[in-house]
């Protein structure tokens, strides 16, 4: 059971890092649906929904995402998807239902980083940066393989681009965590391919060449999976391909 | 702490825990049409609006809730009382226990989406789970009660 | 027929579908105490010591109870008439405990915060014993299950615990071996069907109180009221008289329900401390310490002739129950005697097999209970001996099903008086376009494939179940209908409400059902074994026409004429030769008023003497990626010979919940465990039940026999609806990709790898 000893709507930023800092088991609370799981004592739970964190602010070359800005947002904002071929709505549509998305958070998600999170899997076929309040500006790949820092995220960034990239994922039912997910960045000659639930955390592997199947057969080479209740680690490694060839056939639709 | 929530346009003004549930704040004060079904936020039973958006009442804290507006199947009962007519006149409420929380997506659904397609309507609502029907009879019902007032009668007026 | 075989809408939909406060949880008083339990985190262990002090000075903790606190009688939680072929092998605390998730210790406390706190406190000391965790190891393990001396058996059930034999039975029809020996193709195959959990949306819960007169009352969502004040009686040590059990709405059943699970908690709290108190499971207990459908693996002979008459199968079941014996014998029992009856013409048949304990979570009764086991290993034998033998599959279903007028050697030598198994099958293939379609076609990225699957169930349990009820006229000439069926969602109270304002000629709102009470119910064994539209159903029509005399009888005083004058049409009785007439709502009023009048109170009870089976024809159209392997549900059309049905809504709403049960079981839902007994799927995170986007469409419609021993005709329903998706998906998937999944569930994974056993 989850106890949460003080509740905090904070006022800036300033307060919520000090809060953070003072007590290790202090947290900030996202969307609480995964945190609700876990048995443990919450001193101060730190909340940030006053803090005008909940908005996709759009300009000329990117969209400023704040944190509390949550997946059901992501997945009907018509120009985001526009700009990124529908990866932000393809990873989040699946994720257990629209009231579960009403309330998961993308602060919530990237911060994390969960080995299974469609979400991260997809921002990292995007020009996309995290935003957190100390740390200032990191790519969403570097922050992904980085260790855990008590900082807070407070905005995701994503450029924009006129590249192709495409998500999918396999799900054993219609809702359930994702056994493999794979997003595919064609930045110029290259292939940047991005492989989450494997069921580690998302890797990104660069793949060149010509043919699909060549650039599917290359990932699945390389691709490191293993076993859990899901999935084999062998049909993960088939997947790789499978998902991979599905991503490249659709990218090479796309204008 | 201290909390005013507004529920069912209702204020209710209340000292609680800080790691107190929605949903059993909810219950505590007799709103008995919110059920749970789960601890993981997997089956949707609980659903209620928070400031007109369907979210899973069990995993929100009602701390955050405070100064904001929830509503439950029971601040709902014109709108409610509609879509029953088509539930019930198809059988698919069975058991009953997850209808609640559907028709409070449902009524979400309407107020979000425009015309929907069945697919549309599929994804919606897949966040709520029925053992009972296998969905079919929901999916009558839904179709029906969205087409209500096309033809220019309305059947659960009659 | 003005009232069968109509869309009745359920007499409970409208406070249902408001949300109104009808549930166990909604009615428990505001005073219970809590009560939550400590678990066993060992598959197998003894406790040595069990330290409660410090637990005990946590404020608001008023009781706490262990193995030494609890009545030493052994009994099974069962819900069958008595005397139950389940084993008395458990107590409501016992000093061993048998599979991770058995009962420890009770704590009591003012809510369940404290109550929680107060269970991380308690000191538990196990000798920690080696598990039997593989059903497949389990006879002749040198670990034994249950070496207890207090076990008790009731029945006959071929039992040797010391082997970890809960039940053992061979049941044969001529000599198989004989006929196996002259077919021309004899297969042979091993299927294997998964614990697969009921995941009835509302938990198990119950309250208990002590009333007015010092009795124990006990509130649950249960199926069966009446059982459960046995297994109270028996698990408590205090007679029935002082035990009364009350049945609200139940968020659904399907068999789990049919187990008592947390009553006997409520009710040893209450009675021990007489002071209210309630027990709700979360879902994690619900799915790893309540009850599950029992795994089975069944090995298959069966032979044929060239052309495609099947000669002899010979069926060895072995189930697992798990920890404890409930309802093991009696599974494992419709494995065989309902799979095998499908092919009534064979020349010989045998049916074996052997449940046994293990240190996993008990199995109970789940919709289907063994005949879906036992129908995917011979449906599934059949369409491999389809695809053998270059037959269509549902030719040869043609060449051999059952029908009607014929004796069924192992079905108890049932006669069968209805069956419209083969206008089921044809139509479901005309639903279909079965004709014009291959059984596989590549659709690029996808190959589509057909399969088939028949199945059939019973309607009660013959001899067995007995059901009665209760009809009275009331003032201004409404009913009220007493049943000791449970309406567990399905709609019983509607359903046979429709019966009595047939019978009455009235409509359904005149009639009012009751809920059950076993202080005020006539006696029902409950809603299982697909029994209550049959049996239930044919007590109503008994009493109504017993209270339509009464009706008479009492109009001739009244009306002062002679009985055989009067005509009753419903809404008013006449004497035409008398030139009298009173309506029903004066006359039932006159008989409230004294002097001549007389309540008028009919009852019956019924028992039947057979169990006609509903059967059912089902046919899965699958489309399976041919990348991830991905098996998606195009189609599913089933026709149902239900003989006569009742309610047409709520006979297609079974069916088509049955159905996605069926496609859950079929494609994913698979209770495991790990290596040390832990269930690794307890939760809806963890075990996926499908959701609207994973059922695909599922159409419906039926074929009506009509059975003579049921009211209106009607058999049942409820059970013989989630039997075909399994092997019909297996047989589509097969055709499909070549590969035959013979372990449920058919995952993506084994049919890419096409590897089957994981």
């Amino acid at each position: 059971m989850l106890r949460i000893q003080q509740y905090q709507k904070v006022k800036n930023l300033t307060e919520a890092y000090e809060l953070l800092q003072k007590n290790k088991n202090n947290q900030i609370i996202a969307g609480m649906l995964w945190l609700k799981m876990e048995d443990r004592t919450i001193p101060v739970g730190i909340d940030l929904s006053d803090l005008d964190l909940d908005k996709i602010i759009e300009d000329e070359k990117s969209f400023v995402i704040g944190a509390n800005v949550t997946l059901h947002q992501l997945e009907v904002h018509q120009s985001l998807n526009l700009w990124t071929q529908d990866v932000i709505k393809d990873a989040v549509k699946d994720i257990v239902g629209v009231q579960f998305r009403n309330m998961a958070t993308i602060g919530g998600s990237v911060y994390s980083r969960f080995g299974f999170s469609d979400v991260i899997c997809a921002l990292m076929s995007l020009r996309c940066e995290v935003v957190l309040y100390q740390g200032g500006k990191m790519d969403i790949t570097d922050f992904v393989n980085s260790d855990f820092q008590r900082d807070i995220i407070t905005h995701v960034i994503i450029h924009k681009d006129h590249d192709r990239r495409c998500f999918v994922c396999h799900r054993n039912s219609a809702t359930d965590i994702s056994v493999l997910n794979l997003s595919v960045w064609q930045k110029d000659d290259e292939y940047l391919i991005n492989v989450g639930a494997r069921p580690q955390k998302a890797q990104q592997y660069i793949v060149t060449g010509n043919d699909n199947e060549e650039i599917a057969k290359k990932l699945k080479s390389q691709v490191e999976c293993s076993g859990n209740m899901r999935a084999s680690k062998e049909y993960r490694e088939a997947l790789a391909y499978g998902l991979c060839l599905k991503a490249l056939i659709r990218i090479g639709e796309q204008s | 702490m201290k909390i005013n929530i507004r529920v069912n346009g209702k204020m209710i003004s209340d000292d609680v825990a800080c790691d107190m549930l929605l949903l059993d704040f909810l219950r505590q004060h007799g709103f008995y049409s919110v059920k749970r079904g789960c601890e993981t936020s997997n089956c949707g039973l609980c659903t209620v609006w928070l400031d007109n958006k369907p979210i899973l009442s069990c995993s929100m804290l009602c701390a955050r809730c405070d100064g904001h507006e929830v509503t439950t199947l029971e601040g709902l009962k014109k709108e409610a009382e509609a879509f029953a007519y088509f539930m019930a006149n198809e059988g698919a409420e069975q058991c009953g226990f997850c209808s609640p929380g559907l028709i409070m997506n449902v009524l979400a659904m309407e107020k979000e989406l425009h015309d929907p397609t069945e697919e549309m309507i599929k994804n919606y609502l897949a966040g709520n789970l029925c053992r009972c029907t296998g969905y079919m009879g929901q999916l009558r019902a839904i179709n029906k009660y969205l087409k209500r007032h096309q033809g220019g009668k309305n059947e659960a007026d009659q | 027929m003005k009232q069968i075989n109509k869309p009745t809408v359920k007499k409970d939909a409208y406070a249902l579908l408001s949300g109104q406060p009808v549930f166990t949880e909604d009615l428990a008083l505001k005073e219970c105490l809590v009560i939550k339990i400590l678990r066993s985190p060992h598959a197998y262990a003894k406790i040595l010591k069990i330290d409660a002090s410090m637990a005990m000075r946590i404020p608001g903790v008023e009781a706490i109870f262990t193995y030494k606190d609890v009545p030493s009688s052994r009994f099974t939680l069962a819900g069958q008439t008595y005397p139950e072929p389940s084993p008395y092998d458990r107590k409501i605390l016992d000093q061993v405990v048998r599979y991770v998730g058995d009962e420890v210790a009770l704590v009591v406390a003012c809510n369940e915060e404290t109550a929680l706190k107060a269970m991380k406190l308690i000191k538990v000391e196990y000798e920690v014993y080696e598990p039997l965790l593989d059903f497949r190891k389990a006879i002749d393990n040198k670990i034994i299950v249950h070496d207890e001396d207090d076990y008790k058996l009731l029945c006959e059930i071929g039992n040797e615990r010391l082997r970890n034999i809960c039940s053992h039975d061979v049941t044969a029809y001529n000599d198989v071996d004989e006929i196996m020996r002259n077919c021309d193709v004899v297969l042979t195959r091993t299927y294997h069907t998964k614990a697969n959990a009921q995941a009835m949306m509302e938990t198990m819960r119950s309250f208990a109180y002590i009333d007015t007169y010092g009795r124990l009352n006990c509130v649950s969502s249960t199926q069966v009221p009446f059982h459960i004040r046995r297994i109270l009686s028996n698990a408590l040590e205090i007679p029935k008289s002082k035990i009364r059990v009350i049945k609200p709405r139940i968020g659904g059943g399907f068999g789990a329900k049919q187990t008592g699970c947390c009553e006997i908690f409520a009710a040893f709290v209450t009675w021990k401390l007489k002071r209210p108190s309630k027990i709700i499971y979360s879902r994690e207990e619900t799915f790893a310490a309540s009850n599950s459908r029992h795994e089975m693996q069944m090995q298959v002979t069966i032979g044929a002739s060239k052309d495609g008459i099947i000669q002899a199968i010979d069926l060895y079941t072995l189930s697992n129950t798990g920890a404890y014996g409930e309802h093991g014998t009696t599974t494992v029992g419709l494995s065989g005697h309902k799979s095998l009856p499908l092919y009534n013409h064979i020349k010989a048949a045998r049916f074996s097999c052997d449940v046994v304990y293990t240190n996993t979570m008990t199995a109970g009764a789940y919709r289907g209970y063994g005949a879906t086991q036992g129908q995917f290993a011979v449906e599934s034998i059949v369409n491999e001996l389809a695809d053998e033998l270059g037959i269509d599959p549902c030719e040869l279903r043609f060449k051999n099903m059952v029908k009607e007028n014929e004796t069924m050697p192992m079905y108890y030598n049932e006669f069968l008086n209805s069956c419209a198994l083969d206008r089921c099958l044809a139509k479901a293939m005309e639903m279909i376009d079965y004709k014009n379609k291959p059984l596989r076609i590549d659709l690029g990225d996808k190959v589509r494939g057909l399969g088939v699957a028949i199945s059939m169930q019973g309607s009660g349990i013959a001899n067995v179940d007995i059901a009665s009820v209760e009809i009275k006229l009331q003032d201004d000439g409404f009913y009220t209908l007493a049943i000791g069926a449970t309406d567990m969602g399905t709609g019983c109270d509607t359903v046979l409400a429709q019966m009595a304002a047939e019978c009455l000629e009235c409509d359904v709102d005149q009639i009012v059902t009751q809920g059950v009470d076993t202080d005020f119910s006539p006696y029902d064994t409950g809603s299982y074994a697909s029994a209550t539209t049959y049996v239930t159903g044919m007590s109503v029509v008994k009493a109504c026409n017993l209270l339509k005399h009464q009706i008479v009888d009492e109009a001739s005083v009244l009306l002062d004429v002679e009985p055989e004058h009067i005509s009753f049409d419903g809404k008013m009785i006449y004497a035409i030769e008398d030139d009298k007439a009173i309506s029903l709502q004066e006359f039932a009023n006159r008989c409230f008023a004294g002097g001549k009048g007389k309540v008028l109170i009919a009852s019956a009870s019924h028992v039947s003497p057979t169990s006609p089976p509903p059967f059912m024809a089902g046919i899965a159209e699958v489309d399976v990626d041919k990348l991830t392997g991905k098996i998606s549900i195009n189609d599913y059309v089933a026709v149902v010979d239900c003989g006569t049905v009742i309610n047409t809504n709520l006979a297609r709403i079974q069916t088509e919940g049955g159905i996605a049960q069926g496609i859950g079981m079929a494609l994913f839902e698979d209770i495991s465990y790990t290596p040390k007994g832990m269930m690794r799927n307890n939760s809806f995170m963890q075990y996926k039940i499908p959701t609207r986007l994973d059922v695909g469409n599922i159409r419906v419609a039926f074929e009506s026999s009509y059975e003579d021993n049921g009211p209106f005709g009607a058999k049942s329903i409820g059970e013989v609806v989630i039997n075909t998706p399994s092997p019909a998906i297996a047989s589509a998937v097969a055709h499909a990709t070549g590969t035959y999944i013979r372990t449920l569930p058919i995952t993506a994974q084994k049919v890419l790898l096409q590897k089957d056993e994981d």
